[in-house]
This record gives C-alpha cells, structure tokens and sequence, in this order.
C-alpha cells in the first residue's frame, strides 16, 4: 500500500505500508544494527520514535516469544528497505508484519534508508510523520511539524510501570498487594544481593542480567520516592534506560540525588543521565544519536575495547562533571562522548552504553559482576 | 601501545602460484601488508615465487625474492638478509606451512627471528585436528564427534564408532584436498586413503557428518591487549557438505536472530583467545542444526583467509591491512578507519546493502571429472556482488559470473529439464545448482520439497522464488512495460536482456524505454558504518534507488575495466596489468576509475584507484558507470577478454576507446582480414580454414593435410581446442568447437608438429614499437602456451632469427595501429617463422616480462594510451638482461580425481610461477621446485617416449646416465636405449600386467618420470602411469623438451649452489653495466 514519510524540514519519501492503512509520528532515527529487530521495536527507550534500520532486509528470521525487551512494542512506526514476508528461524512463531498488525504498529518499507540515514546524519533527528491515507507531500510535512518535539518531554512517565513487580525467573510478577513490595520484608533470599530497579522504560535484558549475575530484583515506578527506597533497605539501586531528553524527569533525578551514597548505585544510558544531573552536570541532545551494536568504547581503566549496543538520543556532557569527584572510566572513541563514569568517593558508577546488549555483543556483561562486587563491600 | 621499535626489519611470505583454493586473493592480502608495513618505517624482505602479483612488484618491498617457497629457501634468504621478525599470517596456507617448517628446523631461533602475528603453538593449536578438538572443549564449544586417525586401521575403527555419514578432513592440507563424505565403508577406504596421502603429516580426522546443517562463518580480528572484533559474518546458501570455497555465501548472516548471532560472536572470541592467535585476522566456522539451533565449530584459519579477502571487500574494512598493524604492536584504537578518516579500526562494521559471493567452475575442461561439490574445494575463482537486496544481488552476481548468463534464468538459456534430472541435480551439489532452483519452482515444486532435497534454507529459497514469480509475472507481459513494473524488475535485479526476452524487444529497446522513463540505477557507497559516518573513500555499488551518492568531479578521468572473476585462461595476470595502469594514470594525475567484480583481487582494493566501482562486466552496467562518470576514455585492454569482448558495443554507443581501435581488435580476431594483412606484410601462418559443420572442416582438414588444430573462434585459453590426427576424431570434435561458440566458424589449421613455439610481448605508440620480451616456451608449439614452461630471453634462436621476429612484430604492430600492448604468438620450423596469433591487448606473459626486464610495461602501455610516445616515457630499445628467467605453469591436477594430466591446447593451469638465476639450469629448476615439483638428484628416472621422441632421446637418456641415475623403460624405449648402449631396466607397462611401473612408483623405486606417449593404443597406460605420478608426487613430464630441461636443472642442482637473489639485485647489475 502507498505510504509517505515526510520529515518536518520539508523532505519526503515515497514508501509502502506493509501493515495496511495508516498513519504515525515520532522523532525519526537510525539503527545500524544488523540483527535483534524485535529487541529494537521493544525496547523502551524507542517510545515516541520512528525507527528505521540501516540493514535493508528485515523480518528475515520471524519473530518469537522470548526476544522481548519489554511487555508491547515501543517504536512510534518501523521503517525499513525491504519487508521479507517469508521467514525462516526454528524460534519464530509469526512474522514480523503479524507481530506489528497485532499491536497496531505501522511498518514501512520500500524505503530509501539510506538516503534517508544520510539526510538524518547530516540534517539530524527529526519529526516525521507517515500516512497512507493522505498522500499529499506538503500536508504530511506540516504534520510533521506540528508533531510535540523531543527535548523538554518527559517520556519516562508514558513508559514507567503504574505498579512494582519483582522480577524473578525472567518474568514479571505482579503482587495483588502493591504496597507490600515496597517494604523492607520483601526480600527472600538472603544469599542474594536486594536490588531495587528504577524502572524509567528498563528493558528486560537488564533484569535478566541482574539475576543472573545474583540479584534479588524489586521493580519500582520511576516516581517512587527516596524515602520509601530507603526503608526498603536494599543493598543496592539500579537506575535503567528509558526514552528521550533527561532534563523534564526531574522528580526522578531528586531522587536520585537523594540517594547518593546511601547504596552502591549502578545506572545505563538514562540512568548515567539522571546520576550526571544529580551530580550537577549536564546534558544535551547528539546531532542524530547512537543507535546499533557496534558502537567501540574504551574503558579508560583497563585500556581495553568494548563493542557496545547503544540507544541514546542525549549524552551527559563530558566537561561538565566536577573531576573532583567523578572519574570518566568509558569514552565513545567514535565522537569522544562519555560512555561512563563513577564516582571516587561514593559507591556509584554507570555506562551510557547497554552492557545487557539485546540486541548487540556482550562484551560488557562485566559491569553486571562489577555492581554486585560493589554490593559485597 | 605503539608500533614496536624493537625490530626494524620483517620477513614477509607469500602464497606462491595461483591454485585452487589460493589464489590473487593472497596478493591482495600480500600487497596490503607490505604497504601497511613499509608505511611504518620497516625494512620489508618478501619471498614469492608468483611474478604476476603486485606484492613482487620491486617498490612494494625493500627486497624482493622471486624464489620457491620453501623452507630451504626461505632458510637462505633468512641467512642471508638476518630479518628480525617473520610475519607468517598473510600467505595463505602456503606462507603457514612454510613458516612452520622454518621454525620447526630451529633455523628462527639460530638467527634470532622472531614469528609475529601467530606464534608456532597458536598456528598448531589451530591446524592440527587433535589440539584444536581438546581446546575447543576447554571453552565449552562443541565440535561433531571425531577421531584422528593416522592409518586405514585407525579410520575403520573410528568410523564404527561415529556411524556413516563420515566427514573425512586431512590436517595440513589446502583447500581440504583429499577430504570428501564418506557414506559407506566402501567410500572410506578411497576418501579416507586419499586423505591420508593428501595431508603434509599423513593424519586425517573422521567427523561426525553435519550435512545439511546451515554454515557460517566470522571474520575476526584481535589485537594485542586482547581486543576482538568481529569484521563481517557470512552465511554460506549451500549448507554443510560443500566447502565454503564452492558454495554460494551472503554477508551478512540473514537467517539468524540477533541472539542466534552472538552466540557465535562470544564462540568467535572465545576461540580466538583459546588458539591464541597474538594479533590479526582469523576465520572461524560454524554449523548450526536448522531445527533446533545446535552449534558446532567446525574449525578455525589463524591467518588472513580467501574469506578475509570477501570480507574486506564485503565491508571496506582492510583486513590484511590492519593485521599488518596488529602485528608490529598496534592495537586497534590506535589505527585509523581509512574509510571513515575520522573513526578508528576498533570498531565492527555494519552494512546497508546485501553481498553475494558466487564461485566460478570449470568443470568443462576436466571432463573426466564429475561436476558434484564436496569438502575438496574445486572453485577456480569467484565474483562478488552487491545490492539494496538479495535478489538485486544474486542476479548481479550471476551476471558478473560471466558464463553468458544475464541473471538466474529469463535469459533464452534455460532448457525445461524433466523432473527426474531436477531432482538429482538439487539432491546433488553441483556447480549449476543454482539454476536447478528455478527449473524446481517453474515446474511447481514446492519450497519445502526442494528444502528437503537441497537443505538450503527456506529463506534463500523464497527469495529464488520470488525472482521467478516476477520472471513469470514479466513473461505475462508482452510490450513496453509500465514504469512502476520495470522499476520492480530492476529493484529485483533483472537485466535488460532478460526483460526483453521476456516483454519482447532487444536490450537495446528496454534501455532506451529506461531512459525515456528515468529509471537508472543509484551509486551507494560502501563505508562500513551504514552511513552513520561520512565516507572518504569512493567505493561504490549500484542499485535501483532513488537517491545516488556518486560524487563525480570535473577532473581528466578514465575508467579502467577489470578482468571479472578468475577462471584458467584469465586470472591474475589480468589483474595485475588494470592495477598498474591505475597506478600509471594516477601518477600522471588523471583520476582512475576501476571497474571490476573479482573480490579477490588487488584492482578491488579501496585504494588501488582513485574511485572503485564494485560492478559486473556487462554492457549495461558499464554504460550506466560510463554515463555517470563520463570518463574521457575507457581502457579495454588489460582485463583479458571481457573488457575485448565489450569493446564494441561500448564502442557503438559512443564510448571513447582508449589506445589501439576496436577496428584493430577486429583485424586480429577475424580470419581473412588477419590472413590479407599477413599477406600484406610477406609473413607466413600455418596453413589455415574455416568451417561452419562438420561436413565442411573434414574437407578444410583434407586440403591442409592432418594433424590439424581446431578451435572455436572468440574463447580464450584454448578452451575446447585440440590437435586432431585423423578423420575419425575431427568428427566428433568439431561438434564440440561448433557448441562452445554458436554462430561462429571453427578454425582449423595445420598443425606443426615439434616447432618451437615464441610468446612475444610488445608495446606500440602507434609509430614506433619496441620489444617488451621475447619468450621461448620449452614445450613444442601445440601445448597452450599458458600451460608451457617459457625462458626469457630465449635459449636456441640464432640472432637472425630473433631479428626476424623482432621485424615481424614491429611489422604487425604498425598496421595494427597498435597503441599499448600488443602479443604475439610464433612458431618455428625449419628455421621458417609462422604466425600463430596475435592479440592486440595486454596478455598473460605481461607481468612475467616485466618482472624479468624490470620494465613495466603495462604502465608504459598506458602512458602511451594517454597520447605519450615511446620516446617520451623513455623506452626506446628492447631490455635483454643477462640473467635468465623461467616461467612455469601450474597444474590443477590434483583437484580432479581421474584427470589425465597430458597436456594439449586446452589451457589448464591455474597459475605460474619464475625462476630467477644467472644460468638456465638453475633457474629452470627454481620454477621447478617453485611449482611444487622438487627434481631428484638421484635415483631412477623413468622414460618412455613416443616413436617420434626416441632419435632425442637418445642425449636425454644419456645425460641422465651421465649423472648417476639408473634408468627404467617400458619396452620400446628400453630396446632403443639398448641398441644406443644406454643402459636400461625395462619394466611393464600396466596393461602388460604386474608389477609393473605403477608398481614401481608405489614403492618409491621412481623418482622421476617422462613419458610422451600418445595414440589411444598407449593412452590407458599413459593415463595410469600419470595420475599414479601425481599422487604420489613424483615429478612428471609429458613433453621429451622438457624433460631435458628437467635434466639441465638436475644438473645445475647437482654441480652448483641454488643461491638467492632479490630482484632489486639483479636490476641494480644491469644499471651497472
């Protein structure tokens, strides 16, 4: 079915829906992963997006139950080169078009992505908007720009869960008694480090690799308050990911700042932006983000490369933390942008990057040992 | 950590001789790393034996040996130049092996080398099956059931333990030789033999059999703080059962989610660790059971691989080049992305685009082999493609095949094969699999049929059918098509040709429709980062999108068309000549635009050419290059024939040649204009026809009297050609010459029976000419004179003679208005001159000459393309040095089982190698032994010769009695030898029954063999006598001339000192002089 995407600074693209009619908005961005489309569309952080793949060819390998990264499809729109209908993987249990139709995502293709990447490149992320229905360049592009724009939005409340859950066995438990998760007797197992996860969009993989490296994991509501996290007495906290501009989660980053040095605190990607404002730094938007598994960071402390999974619209600036207190450990050595840091006096540390990879290499899953050996001491 | 400053001077070595399985891709690596090397300030000594690489061009290295590869060798020249490091990785197997044996002598120690890249225990750990087994359960991985067997005992019990099928695998061998499936105990005791004798150490693995599983493989890197970094993946379509070499491989890994996928990158670096390879690039395979995701590894290269090459030219990432870096103590962060400018090697490529790998076969010269696909690698080339799709990408690269087909099918060349023959031929891998998919789908099979029968997965096969459907929704539709439609078909890739054999019209029409519609391909760039970072390097695909990036500049610029994928009669030497006029063009500051689809090559690499154009070598996609970049010229003659073959047509539509004229290339090609012209000139040709059936060439044959060579016209290495000695056999053979180039006449001529045949290399301005080289073959005129050994400057002519031919050429020459290279074939008899041949174009001899004269002439033939004299580029008088240089051809024999390996006007070598010395002997053996064929210098020598050979043979068997070695005959040469007091043993020949020379050889009483038999009398003896020869490596000639050669080496061996010397060496002398 004929589709356009149009873009707010007045360039279209010719495209088809392979999802049926339609339309869609979001900020459009790039991903030049060649492989975990699924992990991409559920991944949080893309909430208000419109994703596009660098790789042309996707839905290749269906989709399945277990390569989630959250409960639903995050992505605003998908957009693609070419949609492969046909697909072939002992895993999958439907196709890529199904999974989208099922949850009323649009999906694109016959798409120049890579005109389109370029554009976005050179141009920046923008707003886009798709539609099906009215074909007409110049609406679309004034859709587009009447789209809210991503800086100053708080996008973390849209993501958050209303209620906490533990996480056990790689699923979600919900009590029917809420409030009795956020108490000091909701641990069960001793032997295990008690580590309560800011939810502001996490994925799922960060969970599963908290337990695996030997956590007892409590999901609580970015709102949660300093006061109640602290009577839960946990040994540690986990600030998560989640989409768009750090600066509008205020309440979150008071929070944070509050618990500063009451547990050892490990944060990714928007966790590292919270901990970054609450430390006093800043942060802004990158020209057109990072967004793939091959992203190259250098921890600083071992000299040693990792390639790391990214998805991040904004970046703690590097010169704005006190070096007093905070030590950079990661830089991106493609641009130069923090990765991660800790903190010299106070038991917290975070990477900009995802150490849990899903989708991306696991170069990282260190850091997971790392905030579970800080909990020990 | 920086580059080390602990040793400032590196052994680097090559792969040698182009063979099945090793091949420019080598050169490639080879050229990188010396670049790479030199760069950093070191003092690069370089050991090949191949003259027709880049990587021995004499400024690649500081010293250049064109010597055998082999660890007496290498050990001298390690004594004589004391270098402190020896990089083993970029080689191939050859370069491994070697460094292996180097080491293993203690003669690295001795002089305190030191091995970078990969130490001695890594490469074992890797390359012996036993190690790598016990290391791969260390990390956890999983590898099929295997034993190690070192004896056919050994095999039988370990193959009643794993169960049949059986994967038969040799240690040390290149390209699996000698390895195959074994299905029965039956097969075991042929395939497992072979493989025992195959392996260098005598040891092969019996594997459990994953056929049919799916295949993968990961391009990785790591450095010395233990970085790694995966470079590329490649899924192979053909699934387990075919080696990786012969089966058809898309990049990236299309079928894998992204969990799937990590699995074998974290196995990738766990392995690299485990083998411990230090720095540089590695190869990892993997096998993955389609119903259930069960990972095994297969097994591991430690060090830069033909899939490294693929990768490189996959991604943009130069493989070769940073393990070079790695190796002298880079690590990858402090190298920088030369793609990007701005970003650092430590990084994974991405890619925006789909690659297709397709291998290219020549089974049709080795008839006597089936065309089946197994373990053994049978490929002799390959071609790459690219595209926004795999379908756009599968039908380029089927294109870029160039065996005449247009893309898979819709092309008039298909038959409708029954469906019994589709079956066997799916059930079966072969090389024209392929196709077999489309005739499956056309006759309705189902996808899951052909899965069952194929294994390859559904996924490649719903793209296949997906082609067809398009194919069959085109041929629904007769007359111009409607712009969304032919936008549709170009998307999935379709030809011109094929949709006008589909829609009607001719290509012509179609591509005018096009234009009149606008629908012409983009250019992308190939930047390894999917466009997340602007690229510096103008590397570019095509493909049917609506935005190009090809940035086109207002310079002096001309395109270059490059040979396409290596195939016998075409390879590198092509390759060798487009990247030296690129050079050439560069350097006078025109901008060089490089046309080519050989992944292999150095002409691919990023920065050969000022812009790369990744593209297949047809008419319409020239033309669609031509019209972007508008090039003031286009170079047609150093690609062999496919850039000839195009000439033309490109010519027609406008398109500037550059130097000698279409008109020219037509003169040579076509018969009665040749003849008139030699007329004209008072030169002689062997008496000569033409014939259109068969009825025709038996008169023609009659009037010029047998033998008789016929061969179709417009085929280069000598395909389908032959020497016919009677009536009975024209017959058939002349059917043959009339099927392998329809709609042209077979040529028939006399053949001259025991001339001296002459390759002439020459270069014109177009007023003057002068000699490049003039080369006496060893073998008599009717051996192709790619398969014949050949000696620069000649060895018997009389100086009147070579006047002759000097006056012949220049003669040629200018009423060809040749301006560049020109090749001219000769034969003598009698003392009387005959013209053979002549191509007006660079050919395969061009980089041998150069090498040998130090002149070089492809870059001067295209500074005189460019409008400069002879005068001017200062090359007035032929080059004759002092020292004497041997060519020799090598054979692909022992990749094709029952293969008679006589050889005849069908070129079947694969590659060549040079000998260099001061006298004949001693570089006639060099080439010898640098083509794997090591002379005794004692022992017993077995002769027997034709009736036509015995008078001189008479010198050849006393020469050998002369220097100590016993002689044993057959019975007609033993009464011969008697009767002219050589003393002689006669044994059998097989067919007079045992023992016999077979016998003979088995039990290691032969060291050496000549026999020229022919006629079908002998032909069963000769033939046993021959591959018995080849299997168990004993030397063999077919010709009497060279076995005297041989014996002159033998001579030279025995009496003086096999010294070496860099070309810089011998070049410095004769400035000296």
């Amino acid at each position: 079915m004929k589709a356009i995407f149009a873009l707010e600074d007045g360039r279209t693209f010719p495209c088809k829906s392979f999802t049926g009619p339609g339309e869609a908005w979001g900020e459009a961005v790039f991903n030049t992963g060649m492989t975990g489309y699924q992990e991409v569309l559920s991944d949080p952080s893309y909430r208000g997006q419109v994703v596009t793949m660098t790789y042309p060819l996707i839905g290749n390998y269906g989709v399945n139950p277990e390569d989630i990264e959250s409960n639903r499809i995050q992505v605003a729109a998908f957009v693609i080169r070419e949609y492969q209908p046909c697909y072939s993987n002992w895993r999958a249990t439907m196709s890529l078009s199904d999974y989208l139709k099922s949850q009323h995502i649009m999906g694109i293709d016959d798409l120049d992505t890579r005109a389109l990447t370029l554009h976005l490149r050179q141009r920046g992320a923008m707003r886009a908007y798709i539609s099906t229905e009215d074909l007409n360049p110049e609406h679309c592009v004034e859709k587009a720009r009447s789209i809210p724009s991503m800086i100053g939005r708080n996008l973390v409340r849209v993501v958050s869960p209303e209620r906490p859950f533990r996480w056990e066995n790689g699923r979600a438990v919900f009590d029917d008694a809420p409030e009795s998760l956020m108490s000091s007797d909701v641990w069960r197992c001793p032997e295990k480090k008690a580590v309560i996860a800011m939810d502001c969009g996490a994925k799922y993989n960060i969970l599963r690799c908290l337990e695996a490296a030997g956590c007892e994991v409590i999901v609580v509501p970015s709102g949660t308050p300093a006061s109640v996290i602290r009577e839960m007495k946990p040994d540690g906290i986990f600030l998560s990911n989640g989409p768009g501009d750090p600066e509008p989660v205020q309440d979150t980053v008071q929070t944070v700042r509050e618990l500063l040095g009451f547990r050892p605190i490990f944060g990714i990607c928007l966790g590292i932006q919270m901990l970054g404002l609450a430390m006093g730094g800043r942060t802004s938007k990158l020209k057109f983000g990072h967004r793939g598994a091959n992203q190259p960071v250098k921890n600083l402390m071992t000299g040693r490369i990792e390639i790391t999974s990214q998805n991040h619209g904004f970046v703690v600036d590097i010169d704005s933390l006190d070096p007093k207190s905070v030590e950079i450990t990661h830089v991106n050595l493609n641009d130069g942008t923090l990765e991660g840091f800790r903190h010299k006096s106070l038991p917290v540390f975070a990477v900009q990057y995802h150490p849990e990879a899903s989708p991306g290499p696991h170069d990282a899953r260190y850091l997971f040992d790392d905030f579970v050996h800080l909990m020990d001491r | 950590m920086p580059k080390r400053t602990d040793i400032h001077s590196i052994l680097l070595l090559g792969a040698g001789p182009i063979i099945i399985s090793q091949a420019c891709e080598f050169d490639y690596s080879g050229t990188q790393a010396c670049k790479a090397l030199r760069e950093e300030g070191y003092r690069v000594i370089l050991v090949n034996s191949n003259p027709a690489t880049i990587m021995t061009d004499p400024q690649m290295a500081d010293r250049t040996y064109i010597e055998p590869i082999t660890a007496e060798i290498v050990t001298r020249i390690i004594e004589k130049e004391r270098p402190d490091a020896l990089l083993p990785t970029l080689g191939g197997q050859t370069g491994l092996n070697t460094a292996v044996a180097v080491a293993e002598a203690g003669v690295l120690e001795r002089y305190g080398v030191e091995m970078i890249g990969a130490s001695l225990p890594a490469i074992k750990k890797a390359e012996d099956r036993d190690l790598f087994r016990q290391a791969m359960q260390r990390i956890g991985l999983r590898i099929p059931k295997s034993g190690i067997a070192t004896n056919m005992d050994q095999c039988r019990a370990i193959a009643r333990e794993i169960g049949f099928p059986i994967i038969v695998r040799p240690s040390f061998t290149l390209g699996g030789t000698g390895g195959g499936v074994v299905y029965n105990p039956e097969d075991l005791e042929t395939i497992a033999r072979s493989g025992l004798e195959a392996s260098l150490i005598g040891q092969v693995m019996l594997e459990e059999s994953v056929l049919g599983w799916k295949e993968f493989e990961l391009e990785v890197m790591r450095d010395n703080k233990d970085n790694v970094v995966i470079i590329c993946s490649i899924e192979n379509i053909d699934p387990m059962g075919v080696h990786t070499g012969d089966s058809i491989t898309v990049a990236p890994i299309q079928t894998l989610s992204d969990k799937e996928y990590q699995r074998l990158r974290d196995g990738s670096i766990a392995i690299m660790r485990e083998i411990g390879v230090d720095t540089g690039g590695s190869n990892v395979q993997f096998a993955v059971n389609p119903e259930n995701g069960d990972l095994v590894v297969v097994e591991m290269n430690p060090r830069v691989s033909r899939s490294s090459a693929l990768a490189s030219k996959a991604t943009g990432y130069p493989i070769a080049k940073i393990a070079a870096k790695l190796a002298v103590g880079y690590t990858l962060d402090e190298i920088p992305n030369d793609i990007t400018g701005r970003t650092m090697a430590s990084f994974e490529p991405t890619i925006d685009y789909c690659v297709v790998k397709i291998p290219r076969f020549t089974f049709e010269k080795f008839p006597e082999t089936p065309d089946y696909l197994t373990t053994a690698m049978k490929s002799v080339g390959e071609t790459m493609s690219i595209g926004r799709t795999f379908k756009e990408a599968l039908q380029k690269g089927i294109r870029s095949l160039e065996t005449g087909r247009q893309g898979l099918g819709a092309d008039g060349k298909d038959g409708a094969p029954a469906l019994a023959e589709i079956r066997q031929k799916l059930a079966t891998p072969n090389s024209t699999r392929l196709f077999y998919l489309r005739h499956a789908l056309q006759a309705g099979m189902t996808i899951s049929e052909i899965h069952d029968l194929t294994k390859i997965d559904p996924w490649f096969l719903y793209q296949i059918r997906q082609i067809v459907e398009m194919e069959n929704e085109l041929a629904g539709h007769k007359g111009p098509l409607s712009e969304d439609r032919l936008w549709e078909a170009k998307r999935n890739g379709f030809s011109d040709i094929q949709i006008a054999h589909l829609t009607g019209g001719s290509a012509e029409d179609i591509r005018m429709h096009r234009k009149a519609l606008g629908i012409k391909p983009a250019y992308k760039l190939v930047d390894t980062c999917a466009a997340e970072f602007e690229a510096a390097t103008p590397y570019y695909y095509s493909t049917y999108e609506r935005e190009s990036e090809a940035r086109v500049s207002e310079r002096r610029k001309v395109m270059i068309l490059g040979g396409g994928p290596n195939r016998i009669g075409q390879g590198i030497e092509f390759d060798y000549c487009c990247v030296h006029s690129s050079m050439a063009l560069r350097e006078m500051g025109i901008e060089s635009i490089m046309v080519n689809s050989n992944p292999e090559t150095v002409s691919t690499d990023y920065d050969t050419s000022d812009k790369l154009y990744f593209e297949p070598l047809t008419f319409e996609d020239v033309m669609h290059i031509v019209e972007t970049e508008k090039p003031e010229g286009v170079i047609v003659q150093f690609g062999g024939q496919t850039p000839l073959n195009l000439s033309v047509a490109l010519h027609r539509a406008g398109v500037p040649i550059l130097g000698t004229q279409p008109e020219s290339i037509e003169m040579a090609e076509d018969r009665k204009l040749f003849q008139a012209m030699l007329q004209r000139l008072g030169l002689h040709q062997p008496a000569n026809g033409t014939a259109e059936s068969v009825e025709e060439a038996l008169v023609v044959a009659e009037a010029i009297g047998y033998p008789v060579v016929v061969r179709p016209s417009y085929v280069l290495g000598g395909r389908a050609m032959k020497i016919v000695y009677e009536r009975s056999e024209l017959e058939g053979f002349t059917r043959l010459a009339i099927a392998a180039s329809p709609g042209h006449p077979v040529l028939i001529d006399h053949f001259l029976e025991d001339a001296i045949e002459i390759d002439v290399d020459a270069i014109s301005d177009g007023q003057c000419s002068v000699i490049g080289g003039i080369m006496e073959h060893i073998e008599e005129a009717g051996i192709h004179s790619g398969d014949s050994a050949c000696v620069l400057p000649p060895f018997s002519l009389k100086p009147a003679m070579i006047e002759e031919i000097t006056r012949a050429t220049k003669a040629m020459a200018h009423e060809l208005h040749v301006v560049g290279l020109m090749n001219v074939q000769y034969a003598i008899k009698a003392d009387r001159l005959y013209v053979l041949e002549v191509n007006p174009r660079a050919s395969r001899t061009v980089p041998f000459v150069s090498k040998a004269t130090g002149a070089p002439l492809a870059k001067m033939a295209t500074r005189i393309m460019m409008g400069q004299s002879l005068d001017e580029i200062g090359l007035t008088t032929e080059v004759v040095p002092k020292h004497i240089s041997v060519k020799e051809a090598v054979l692909p024999f022992n990749r094709f089982p029952d293969v008679d390996t006589l050889l005849g006007p069908e070129m079947k070598s694969t590659g060549e190698v040079m000998g260099i010395a001061d006298e004949f002997g001693l570089a006639f053996a060099k080439a010898q032994l640098g083509s794997g064929q090591k002379s005794p210098l004692a022992g017993n020598v077995f002769i027997s010769v034709k009736d036509r050979d015995k008078q001189a043979a008479i010198d050849l068997g006393r020469h050998f009695e002369r220097m100590g070695f016993g002689i044993v005959t057959t019975h007609g040469t033993g009464e011969w030898f008697s009767r002219h007091g050589i003393p002689n043993r006669v044994i059998n020949k097989v067919s007079m029954g045992r023992p016999h020379v077979v016998d003979a050889i088995k039990n290691g009483e032969i060291q050496l063999v000549v026999n020229t038999g022919f006629g079908n009398q002998t032909k069963r003896d000769g033939y046993y006598l021959r591959r018995a020869a080849l299997k168990y490596a004993v030397p063999y000639t077919t010709t009497l001339a060279g076995a005297i050669a041989i014996a002159r080496g033998i001579e030279s061996l025995k009496t003086k000192t096999l010294d070496v010397t860099p070309l810089q060496e011998y070049y410095e002398k004769r400035k000296e002089e």
